[in-house]
């Protein structure tokens, strides 16, 4: 099927079945390689992306669930965005294959959460695996990049 | 080639297990030729005149800027940052523009210096750079300060360097870019001086950070799943379920008619599916009618396996197919019995990787031409079973070297297998057409390559003080270097593989135990084992750790205390040891009782020349350990980037933990269960500690760090556990399913 999906705020038309996962339309078809494959079946975390500002897994997502919905993916993050900033600032990734969906989920729990405790950051993140265990950088950039996000809002 | 050559306090090798190595791996690809280097069998590769001024290792831009080539694989474990800060702390580079980039593969210029070859494992990465890295920047450097001289007419040795930049007291001064065209004119000099570590500035600062942070964090890392060439295709391979199955039959009539689906042919390990992507290959493959051949596959599930190895280890059965092994025999054991004999053992099960990025490689075969673009870790493998497919010289085929979603030793292969799987595809393709191998998580877990399972039996006699004076040991457990003939012809000395009984043999324990009966046997069949992060001492720690706190329980005496005099029988070998026990367990409070039902626990293990002390603290909650916090102590030699030491601790702890507490693959009459992260438990977020990482300050050439943080985990969880209930943990994982 022919389709047109709003990524990153612009429109692109792909042509694929309407079962394929969101996943491979972005990787397979548009080459946008940022968002990764890990597992298939939501179990993992590394495909996340926004639909409509909510944090989803683009590999159980198939191509005709996703209608007119606005797709957001870590390239639409822009590279200065505070989790980012964090990431760095904390050394976060070390294999770093899993590190897309990691700030992806986080940057949907920030819009939602300013200001998460650390039971809300461990509840919005148990759904994305690192297996290098880069687990407590990932918490303390969650946390340094909230904490800029409040400097922000009061400047 | 997670064969760690130990290393021994005074940082002098042992080389009968390096040479060992080198040979073994050497042997893979057939091609051994007596009397030539492993290098030589390798065969063509490019020629040094390839390279810059500067050498293979690094390059200068106009502009200054440094360019530190990595022979070794950067997998997640932070090499990159570590072996550039070598070259630009002799070099005095500016680290702030320092780049890295993979080296081709060529086992004449980028062979690890401890395998002969080129590969990346064993903890090896910085430690076999250290001495070549330095001399590299150190040669560098002494061309830039010539150039100098002789445009400024003053004396070489009155000449600074600064990072990148290179003056005189004169005033004059000029960037390394300025001074290029004369650097490149001068001879490299033989034997560069070296600065006296004590002079170091970048080496063990807080500068050296990863180069790649970035990159990973906006998904612009090149991964080998990134990889879109021209005209390329996706090809998926429907395997044997069961280990040891064999392709009797397929019918690819309705997998043909899958939109995108462009061919679909067998080869050795099953058929494969080749179509415009990955959604297409899966569906083509799903729609495959395949009969497979059981005859010679394993059809046993695991609690019969493990009833086996039992039976082994008891001396009720001896398969026909190996015999017992001794690895250690010393005094008298005599007769185990008795009040003042503890009789243990454990049962351990198989590990997937579980790597977040399942393998894949990017293969291009014309005729004998081949080109491989991936996450190549163990690149001469690589090239010698590519060789034989193709049938070329292995130093022949070219690899481009990509960013790896993670190892744990996984992408470095004894057969090269998904290696060997996506050149024999593209062959069949032909026409240098890129074909991109892609292994779904299902086809990656239930792959083999497993951590061996094992079984361990120990029965210890102790003194009137309660100390060991008798230690039996029998093992029981898979060898993957006897699984190729070739690497066992080298690598398996007296029918013992060294990285089943690491860790039980040289352990500081059985030093200071005086009569000790040790013996390994090897059970055969056709599930398939690797190395994995940080190989026997996955199994070999737990049980040594484990058993010492049940010695020390029955003795009543602190587990602490119990190390502290049993490495003072041990003498010089165990001096290491004693110091990071000290610091872990000073920076942990361990004499400071937990309160609210949380209990200390503490391990300490020797691997690829490091040594590790961990103390953890758990509570049992809802029925399963929860740990918070974990106090690390490491020697690891000179700490070169003391942050990605850190991070490596960090993560080496949840590896293990993850392991001990939910890791298994299970048989299910041959076939494995677990096949994705529903059913193959790791640990996540919420369940992670806080890893806190105390470095001994040391002068000694630097050892792993890649490994040695895993095992001592997977130990000090199950004394935590047994100190809180008295009752041991003695089979693993710790969580059943």
């Amino acid at each position: 099927m022919a389709i047109e999906l709003e990524i990153n705020g612009v429109k692109r038309q792909v042509t694929a079945e309407a079962d394929t996962p969101l996943l491979w339309v972005l990787r397979d078809e548009l080459h946008m390689t940022g968002t990764k494959y890990g597992c298939g079946v939501a179990q993992c975390g590394a495909c996340t992306v926004h639909l409509d500002g909510k944090a989803v897994r683009s590999c159980q997502t198939p191509i005709s669930a996703v209608g007119a919905g606005k797709i957001t993916t870590v390239e639409g993050l822009g590279g200065a965005h505070p989790l980012q900033t964090a990431w760095v600032k904390n050394d976060v990734p070390q294999c770093g294959y899993c590190q897309s969906g990691q700030i992806m989920s986080a940057a949907a729990l920030l819009a939602d959460n300013p200001k998460p405790s650390d039971a809300d950051i461990d509840a919005a993140m148990a759904g994305n695996l690192c297996r290098c265990g880069a687990y407590q950088r990932i918490h303390t950039a969650i946390k340094d990049a909230a904490g800029a996000l409040a400097v922000n809002a009061k400047s | 080639m997670f064969i760690a050559p130990k290393t021994a306090p005074d940082g002098a090798s042992h080389p009968n297990r390096r040479e060992a190595l080198v040979i073994g791996s050497a042997l893979v690809g057939g091609a051994l030729l007596v009397g030539c280097s492993p290098a030589d069998i390798m065969g063509s590769g490019a020629p040094k005149s390839d390279f810059g001024p500067f050498g293979p290792f690094v390059k200068v831009a106009a502009d200054g800027s440094v360019t530190v080539m990595n022979k070794h694989q950067e997998m997640g474990q932070g090499n990159h940052a570590g072996l550039a800060a070598i070259v630009a702390e002799e070099m005095d580079a500016d680290w702030s523009t320092v780049k890295v980039e993979h080296s081709a593969a060529n086992a004449k210029i980028y062979a690890n210096s401890l395998m002969g070859v080129q590969g990346t494992g064993g903890s090896t990465a910085i430690a076999n750079s250290w001495m070549q890295l330095r001399k590299v920047g150190a040669s560098a450097r002494a061309m830039f300060v010539k150039a100098a001289a002789d445009t400024w007419k003053v004396p070489e040795a009155e000449i600074k360097v600064k990072d990148g930049v290179v003056s005189h007291a004169s005033g004059k001064s000029a960037h390394f870019g300025d001074l290029l065209e004369a650097a490149s004119k001068v001879t490299p000099p033989k034997d560069p001086a070296l600065k006296d570590p004590k002079d170091f500035t970048l080496i063990g600062s807080d500068r050296v950070r990863r180069k790649d942070s970035l990159a990973k964090s906006t998904g612009q890392a090149k991964y080998t799943q990134d990889v879109y060439l021209p005209d390329m295709l996706t090809a998926v391979v429907a395997h044997a379920p069961k280990f040891g199955g064999k392709l009797k039959s397929f019918d690819a009539t309705e997998a043909l008619k899958v939109a995108g689906v462009k061919d679909v042919f067998k080869i050795a390990t099953g058929v494969a599916v080749v179509a415009t992507g990955v959604h297409a290959a899966r569906k083509g493959r799903d729609a495959l009618k395949i009969e497979w051949d059981d005859s010679k596959a394993e059809t046993r599930s695991t609690p019969e396996m493990i009833e086996d190895y039992r039976k082994i280890a008891s001396g009720a059965v001896t398969p026909s197919d190996d015999k017992w092994a001794p690895f250690i025999a010393k005094g008298e054991v005599g007769k185990l019995d008795g009040a003042d004999v503890l009789k243990t053992s454990f049962d351990f099960p198989y590990l997937a990787h579980a790597t977040m990025e399942p393998m894949n490689c990017v293969a291009q075969v014309d005729g004998s031409k081949c080109k491989l673009t991936y996450g190549a870790q163990g690149h001469s493998l690589d090239q010698m079973a590519a060789a034989t497919v193709v049938l070329n010289l292995p130093g022949a085929i070219e690899i481009e070297t990509l960013f790896a979603g993670g190892s744990f030793g996984r992408r470095s292969s004894w057969d090269s297998d998904y290696v060997v799987e996506a050149v024999q595809i593209a062959k069949h393709v032909g026409k240098f057409r890129p074909v991109k191998l892609v292994w779904t998580r299902e086809d990656d877990m239930a792959g083999g390559h497993y951590r061996p399972m094992a079984h361990h039996d120990v029965a210890v006699k102790t003194d009137a003080d309660g100390y060991p004076v008798a230690w039996r040991h029998r093992l029981v457990i898979q060898s993957f270097a006897k699984a190729s003939p070739m690497m066992a012809s080298m690598m398996v000395k007296n029918n013992v593989d060294a990285t089943s009984v690491e860790g039980v043999m040289g352990s500081p324990y059985l030093e200071a135990t005086k009569a000790v009966d040790a013996q390994v046997f090897t059970p055969h069949n056709p599930v398939t084992t690797l190395w994995w992060r940080s190989v026997g001492a996955t199994h070999a720690a737990p049980v040594m750790e484990h058993t010492i706190d049940m010695l020390a329980a029955k003795a009543k005496i602190d587990p602490v205390t119990y190390r502290r005099e049993m490495y003072r029988r041990a003498g010089k070998s165990a001096e290491r040891h004693l110091a990071v026990l000290n610091l872990a367990v000073e920076k942990s409070g361990w004499d400071q009782p937990l309160k609210d039902g949380w209990t200390r626990g503490v391990a300490v293990h020797e691997s690829f020349g490091s040594v590790v002390a961990n103390v953890c603290e758990v509570k049992i909650e809802g029925g399963e350990p929860k740990v918070r916090r974990v106090v690390v102590a490491v020697d690891c030699g000179v700490a070169i980037a003391k942050d990605q030491i850190a991070a490596q601790m960090e993560g080496g702890t949840c590896y293990g933990l993850s392991a001990a507490m939910f890791g298994q693959v299970t048989l299910n009459k041959g076939a494995p269960v677990e096949t994705n992260f529903d059913t193959y438990r790791v640990l996540r977020h919420n369940e992670a500690p806080k890893v806190e990482t105390y470095i001994i300050a040391s002068a000694n050439p630097p050892s792993g760090v890649g490994e040695p943080g895993t095992p001592v985990i997977m130990a000090s969880v199950p004394n935590a556990i047994f100190a809180a209930t008295g009752k041991p943990v003695t089979s693993f994982p710790i969580v059943k399913a």
